[in-house]
């Protein structure tokens, strides 16, 4: 194996049920670390829910979740003071970038960067700004430091959700369509800087309809449907023409 | 009436302190105590959860004025003898709770899920979340009806005036009765009321304004 093993995602057998409608049944995925994952699909096929469901903001009712080698064994079972510790400890690795992006809207762009590293982290706040405007930077948005969020376009929120998810030094970030709410024109910065977060190897879950970047970014294409897992492949082989059927007749209808 | 406010200037000044003091200090306490009912509310224990509504049923749904005769006039049939002005003060204090929390409760159901769970998701407990995140953002929420809260407490204390407390409608009565001019001191004494409220309602759009200028 030619990637290291030190901070793996591996999921077994998840399942997730809300009221008559079985979202997950039996998802298997293990993600190796400098991996990038993409997760695609049909709406409604469960791709959001599992990528929720990693850092336990939808809680599986069965099933093994392992991130960085901490693992919870059916998170919905019985609410136990361990699984919420191990929670816990796995949000504090991980980072979430989300569709509607959620920034703090009380908050400079600043601030919403190094909100986490002062109060989660405990990282004394002159030391942060100096971090948070190294990492707004490295987004392109040093410029927009002192600004609010209702001053930002789309794209540019989306940056900046992605410098404070940087600002927890996460060892896998999970990305929710994080360009679905974008104009066209707006979603290649935010493509550009999960690009360069790939190339410096950081271990990347994106559930997304971008195939360009699925194309040329990721490593693996896992295709979901029906909370099934149905295709784990690599690139050239999900955009090829040996690709199954399914798959082919997705592509072409979210080409059109 | 000129003549008659500045004779009854000594005796309006104090009783504007009292005004002033029952309704601000009913509204402070009053909001620590409507937001611990708020939380209650959206706690996930049901038990807290059902006490806050009994709580919320009970204090909005009966009269100020009887919630201050059971606590001034009733209480000492069970040996609890509370004085005018402290018992004003909790019954006010009880009363504003109720419809505070209220306020608080809706203001934080207000902020959108993304912002608990971003905050979730970074590892952020819920004390650090609600203290950060989410009240900064529930207060701007809340502030409109929180500030006709307050000055409809500040009309409210006028009721203090049943147990003997010396507030601004006391006087009114009292000097209204020693000089039998009650439509000159009812006119001043309500001037005096719109003052206060006034310029609370300055105050109120002044920060409304300056918290929703970096939402914009």
């Amino acid at each position: 194996m030619m990637k290291s093993e030190k901070c793996t995602v591996r999921v077994s057998g998840l399942a997730k049920r809300f009221g008559a409608n079985q979202v997950l049944r039996q998802i298997d995925l293990t993600v190796m670390q400098g991996e990038v994952v993409v997760i695609m699909g049909p709406s409604g096929s469960g791709k959001t829910t599992f990528i929720r469901s990693l850092n336990f903001l939808e809680t599986a009712d069965k099933g093994t979740i392992e991130v960085c080698g901490i693992e919870v064994i059916d998170p919905g079972a019985r609410p136990s003071r361990a699984n919420r510790r191990k929670e816990l400890e796995i949000r504090k690795r991980t980072a979430m970038v989300f569709q509607s992006f959620n920034l703090f809207p009380h908050m400079t762009a600043l601030d919403n960067v190094i909100e986490g590293m002062v109060s989660v982290k405990g990282i004394e706040k002159a030391k942060a700004r100096i971090r948070g405007r190294q990492l707004l930077d490295r987004v392109g948005l040093l410029g927009k430091a002192d600004e609010y969020p209702a001053r930002l376009s789309g794209g540019q929120k989306q940056r900046v959700a992605i410098a404070r998810a940087l600002a927890m030094d996460p060892e896998v970030i999970f990305f929710d369509e994080p360009t679905s709410a974008l104009d066209p024109e707006l979603r290649d910065d935010v493509l550009e800087v999960m690009r360069e977060l790939a190339e410096e190897g950081m271990t990347m879950l994106v559930v997304t309809h971008e195939t360009r970047f699925a194309r040329d970014v990721a490593d693996r294409i896992v295709f979901m449907e029906g909370g099934h897992i149905i295709e784990d492949t690599t690139p050239d082989h999900f955009f090829g023409e040996n690709a199954s059927e399914r798959c082919i007749q997705f592509l072409g209808r979210i080409r059109d | 009436m000129v003549e008659l406010f500045l004779r009854a200037l000594p005796l309006l000044e104090k009783a504007v302190l009292y005004t002033l003091g029952l309704g601000l200090s009913s509204f402070m306490l009053g909001s620590m105590l409507g937001m611990l009912i708020a939380l209650f509310r959206i706690s996930s224990i049901k038990p807290l959860r059902w006490l806050a509504f009994s709580y919320v049923s009970v204090f909005r749904g009966t009269p100020l004025l009887i919630q201050i005769m059971v606590i001034y006039f009733g209480l000492p049939n069970y040996g609890i003898v509370i004085e005018p002005v402290p018992a004003a003060l909790l019954a006010l204090t009880l009363f504003s709770a109720a419809y505070l929390s209220e306020n608080f409760r809706s203001g934080i159901s207000a902020v959108d899920r993304g912002q608990w769970e971003a905050a979730a998701s970074m590892g952020m407990g819920y004390r650090k979340t609600l203290m950060r995140i989410i009240l900064p953002q529930a207060f701007r929420v809340a502030l409109p009806p929180v500030g006709s809260r307050l000055i409809a407490l500040m009309k409210d204390t006028s009721l203090a005036s049943t147990i003997t407390v010396v507030e601004l409608t006391r006087v009114a009565d009292q000097i209204g009765a020693t000089t039998f001019r009650y439509m000159d001191m009812f006119l001043i004494v309500g001037a005096i009321y719109w003052i206060i409220n006034q310029t609370l309602t300055i105050l109120q759009t002044w920060l409304e304004s300056h918290l929703s200028r970096r939402y914009q």
